[in-house]
């Protein structure tokens, strides 16, 4: 026997244990308490509340899932969160107010929603140095880079455009005019179609990138709910391709979209003003924040049901799973 | 500063300051023409007048927090800029022309001045005297908004029809708070009023929308009394507010003279509602949920202090035209009338909902927000105030209630 199999068995019988001590993990941002509660996906409970910079929002992991950034949004900042410390080892120079962002697949470069100052920032991770700043509409918000890591995009609220970005460049390329206050962006796995959310508009605008027109404009109706409370924010784009889900806000609803009919085949009932979502990792989970009510709503998507709502902090915001 | 008229013109990014009389009108205009001309023939060019007149309240007791003497203007002047923003990716240049006056004839001459050197887009800050004399001296051509007067007449029985009100009436922030107070079970109400025509048209909103939601007046009695109410209120009004059982006193003060001293010197320990105490407005400082943090920031960077009713009506007036001409890709002021005053007109103004226009009066529809003067109190509509259209419209003068032809 060689060494090398004499390792196998015991790299295997590691890599059981180490699954079987970490189980998945959602991490929360509590705007107005300026933490993050981690949740146990196996449990469905709060193993750890952690105190980060003011005022955080948007939150996402590194490929590798070893470093957490958080929009600091009153910190002006982006902090970096060793995950396995659980302490901040670092800060970007985001730029004013960061609100949203995306990584690129590069693994390296953000790019950050600079709401107040009506900006893109971009920003290089290892080296912490700005990249360029966009100019783009008033209350830059939703952002999103395409997976091939050609396109960026970014919508801003008061603007109500979805602004395209050339990566290669930094440069503005064209403005899709969408609905009312535009709040969040997805690309399709193929990069072909575009979802954004308009929250006072109360539609989701599905967008050719190719073309950079809007394919369709999907409204939502849930009865008893008055169409102007019905205010569309988050949205996940299954992996399967199949399904899109849009966090309905103070509607407390999230609506399951077929993305081929591109109608809306169900209506979830969650918490209280839900606007982020985030998938587990075999997609059965959707998790889903809700900042009135405090707590994160846990759908068995299968069900399509909310099978637990966990107490979170106040004004739970972003929402991001580590496998 | 009497008899002289300041002249702001964004697109020149100068401040001018003149003397004005009948015969600098050349003056005027020769500045007008020249800012006109500055501008690029191949992009869209939208451009807005601001007309102010700034009103003599009379002296108060109340003068710790006088109101901004650029309340409305300074609204205006950031919607410009944030329209700007977006006019930037679409090329569009929004101009502001501001006039600020304390007379009423130099109000109608610069108005005048300006509708000859082309301007089409109006937003006035003024009594509702004023908006009239303007309405009818720039004619059918002119869409006004009015970002000044919460005159009821105006929205129910005189309409006018080149005038839309981003300003909320008098009935709109009375039915709100009439609708919480039925919400909270404050059923009676002592109701205190001023001596001014003002106070008196805020008192019968009031009555009116008591009536509307099922409010019993217990009492009702004028203030009539000079009596220096910053040393004397904890003995004087006591007394003043004896009187039957009531849950709630209302107070009519619009210019905060007498009011502020009601608060805690009741006779009965009772909160205090109307012009001081919870009070129904169209903004104030304490607002920020629905993004409205963003829009308060923006304002304060812009002007160092805090964004209040007027100034929101005014940004509310450029961000209407704004938008309008934004989806409709004209400056044709009958295309963005009519568009604004479609159903297909939606305006993301920061009230958690879409802002749009009551095709019968004019008027702005929106929640109106009832605070004191460090937080949110509530948000009305109350809810189960139902409407069988929009439930924002039990708020002012429905269809039925208005007496304007259209």
């Amino acid at each position: 026997m060689t060494l090398k199999h004499l390792l196998k068995p015991l790299a295997a019988a590691l890599l059981l244990s180490t699954t079987a001590v970490h189980a998945e993990q959602a991490y929360v941002s509590n705007e107005k308490d300026d933490t993050i509660s981690i949740i146990d996906l196996d449990t469905l409970e709060v193993t750890d509340t952690l105190n980060v910079g003011k005022r955080p929002r948007g939150i996402l992991f590194s490929k590798d899932y070893t470093k957490l950034y958080i929009c600091a949004s009153d910190s002006d900042t982006v902090q970096i969160m060793d995950v396995a410390t659980k302490e901040i080892i670092g800060e970007l120079p985001s730029g004013e107010d960061p609100e949203q962002f995306a990584l690129h697949p590069n693994d390296r470069h953000l790019y950050i929603s600079n709401e107040d100052d009506a900006l893109v920032t971009i920003v290089d991770t290892e080296s912490s140095l700005v990249l360029a700043q966009i100019d783009v509409g008033v209350e830059p918000e939703g952002m999103a880079v395409s997976h091939n890591g050609k396109i960026a995009v970014n919508t801003s609220e008061t603007t109500n455009m979805v602004h395209w970005i050339d990566t290669s460049t930094y440069e503005l390329v064209d403005n899709t005019l969408v609905d009312q206050r535009p709040r969040h962006v997805e690309f399709n796995k193929d990069d072909t179609v575009l979802w954004a959310s308009s929250e006072i508009g109360g539609t989701v605008s599905v967008i050719d990138v190719a073309s950079r027109q809007i394919t369709k404009n999907i409204s939502f109706k849930i009865k008893g709910v008055h169409p102007d409370k019905i205010l569309p924010v988050g949205v996940e784009l299954s992996d399967d391709g199949k399904y899109a889900y849009v966090a309905l806000g103070p509607a407390n609803h999230i609506a399951v979209v077929n993305t081929k009919t591109l109608e809306v085949e169900d209506y979830i009932l969650v918490g209280r003003r839900v606007w982020h979502m985030a998938f587990n990792e075999d997609q059965s989970l959707l998790l889903a924040t809700n900042g009135i009510s405090g707590d994160v709503s846990v759908v068995d998507l299968s069900k399509r049901k909310a099978i637990k709502s966990i107490k979170v902090g106040r004004y739970p915001w972003g929402v991001a799973v580590k496998p | 500063m009497l008899g002289s008229i300041l002249i702001r013109n964004s697109f020149s990014k100068k401040l001018q300051t003149m003397k004005f009389n009948p015969y600098s009108v050349s003056t005027l205009a020769t500045i007008a023409t020249l800012s006109c001309s500055a501008i690029a023939s191949d992009n869209l060019d939208i451009n807005i007048s601001y007309l102010q007149l700034t009103v003599d309240q009379g002296a108060v007791l109340s003068n710790i927090m006088p109101k901004p003497e650029d309340s409305g203007e300074q609204g205006a002047a950031l919607a410009i800029k944030d329209s700007n923003t977006t006019g930037r990716f679409l090329k569009q240049k929004y101009n502001l022309t501001s006039s600020v006056t304390d007379q009423s004839d130099e109000l109608l001459q610069a108005a005048k001045q300006q509708y000859a050197d082309g301007i089409r887009f109006f937003v006035v800050n003024a009594p509702s005297s004023e908006l009239k004399a303007l309405s009818s001296e720039l004619g059918s051509e002119a869409l006004i908004f009015n970002a000044g007067s919460a005159d009821d007449t105006l929205r129910s029985t005189q309409c006018l029809s080149n005038v839309l009100h981003t300003l909320p009436s008098r009935a709109m922030l009375t039915d709100a708070l009439a609708q919480w107070l039925k919400a909270k079970r404050l059923n009676k109400v002592l109701m205190i009023n001023g001596t001014t025509p003002d106070d008196a048209a805020y008192s019968s909103a009031f009555k009116r929308a008591a009536k509307r939601f099922g409010i019993k007046i217990v009492g009702e009695k004028q203030w009539t009394f000079d009596t220096d109410l910053r040393r004397m209120a904890q003995k004087e009004m006591p007394i003043f507010t004896q009187g039957k059982e009531y849950d709630v006193v209302f107070v009519a003060d619009e210019r905060g003279d007498f009011g502020e001293y009601v608060l805690y010197n009741t006779w009965l320990p009772r909160p205090v509602v109307g012009t001081q105490g919870l009070t129904p407005v169209a903004w104030h400082r304490v607002l920020e949920q629905w993004g409205a943090a963003q829009l308060q920031t923006r304002f304060t960077k812009l002007s160092d202090r805090w964004m209040n009713s007027e100034d929101y009506a005014a940004w509310a007036a450029v961000r209407s035209v704004a938008e309008a001409v934004t989806r409709k890709k004209t400056t044709d002021v009958k295309t963005v009338n009519e568009y604004i005053r479609s159903e297909a007109f939606e305006l993301a103004a920061f009230k958690g909902r879409k802002l749009s226009f009551r095709s019968w009066n004019g008027q702005l529809r929106q929640p109106i927000p009832l605070i004191h003067p460090r937080s949110v109190v509530s948000l009305s509509p109350q809810e189960g105030f139902l409407h069988r259209v929009n439930e924002l419209d039990t708020l002012g003068f429905d269809q039925p209630e208005t007496r304007c032809s259209k």
